[in-house]
């Protein structure tokens, strides 16, 4: 009984978390720049990949498989906003952005090439 | 490096100042346990022979890549860790949903701005705990952190004029306050808490 449950809720996690891919697929092709582009592809993915996980942990159900989904989940969590960080900033500083979509750039007030060029 | 951030790490507390190579050690012991535990994870079962060999890599990644020491002069608070990982779920989902939604949308164009969030408590771990936390939620992405000033570059997607920007600024400080509610020093909270109605954030 449980194990059907489970097994539902699995399949339900697994067409969500794949519905919010699909979605962040859109997003990447209609999105009009760079900047908003990363938005669409890092973000509804953290959500669908953390629910693709949960849907495949309702289904596995072994301590084993539980573990390392759990790692999964972590590094997804830990490396994604390094990723789009860094992309957002190479994008920026390379001056691959449309500012007629910008409402505001305190980024550009602070001054060209001010600030901690190291490692942040 | 000297200024703000040093003088708030200063502040953090005598605890943290005094620990030297007691604190050193504890660091280093944390970040071994918590090697092993993924060494055990990634081999998928607990047994002694993973343990050991857990010790025996965790120990090598850390004589062989070490990391510039972390201060952590906080403490661990359960209720603030709960209200912290509930409000990150609740906009996580949100956000997920309107990006999904404005991603489908036929015809409509969103637009962004790159604002300046000054954070209150500019330590390392803050800064990075803050700006990891605020660049998961969608709608938000760094840009680009100014270490010394404390201070996170943020592109808000879908803004509809300056009221949009100031709702970001507040909402990214109120990230800030949730996490030092779950992992601050003292100091550091009251830090947090006494700056509550100051809103000028423009550097």
């Amino acid at each position: 009984m449980i194990a059907t449950i489970a097994d539902w809720l699995g399949a339900g996690c697994l067409v969500a978390g794949a519905l919010l891919g699909l979605a962040a697929g859109v997003g990447v092709l209609r999105f009009p720049d760079a900047l908003s582009r990363m938005h669409a592809a890092t973000k509804p993915q953290v959500l669908g990949v953390l629910l693709l996980l949960l849907g495949i942990a309702l289904r596995l159900r072994s301590p084993a498989d539980l573990g390392m989904i759990l790692l999964v989940a972590v590094f997804q969590l830990a490396t994604a906003p390094v990723a789009a960080q860094m992309i957002g900033r190479a994008a920026y500083r390379s001056g691959r952005l449309d500012r007629s979509l910008l409402d505001a750039d305190e980024l550009a007030e602070r001054g060209p090439g001010g600030g901690t060029a190291g490692p942040a | 490096m000297t200024g703000p951030p040093e003088a708030a790490r200063e502040a953090s507390g005598p605890a943290a100042s005094g620990r030297g190579r007691f604190g050193r050690w504890r660091d280093q012991t944390v970040a071994l346990g918590w090697l092993v535990v993924v060494w055990n994870l990634l081999w998928g079962d607990i047994n002694w022979a993973n343990v050991a060999g857990g010790l025996l890599v965790g120990g090598a990644v850390l004589v062989f890549f070490p990391l510039p020491a972390v201060s952590f002069g906080g403490r661990l608070r359960a209720r603030g860790m709960l209200v912290f990982a509930a409000r990150f779920g609740v906009e996580l989902v949100s956000a997920s949903l309107h990006i999904a939604r404005i991603a489908v949308q036929p015809g409509y164009r969103p637009r962004g701005a790159i604002i300046a969030v000054r954070l209150r408590v500019p330590t390392d771990l803050n800064l990075a705990l803050t700006a990891e936390a605020v660049s998961l939620v969608p709608g938000t992405l760094i840009l680009e952190v100014d270490r010394d000033s404390g201070t996170l570059y943020l592109h808000v997607l879908d803004t509809h004029g300056p009221a949009d920007l100031d709702v970001a600024r507040e909402r990214t400080r109120a990230v800030e306050r949730r996490i030092v509610r779950a992992v601050g020093s003292a100091a550091e909270l009251r830090r947090v808490e006494t700056d509550r109605s100051e809103r000028g954030t423009r550097p």
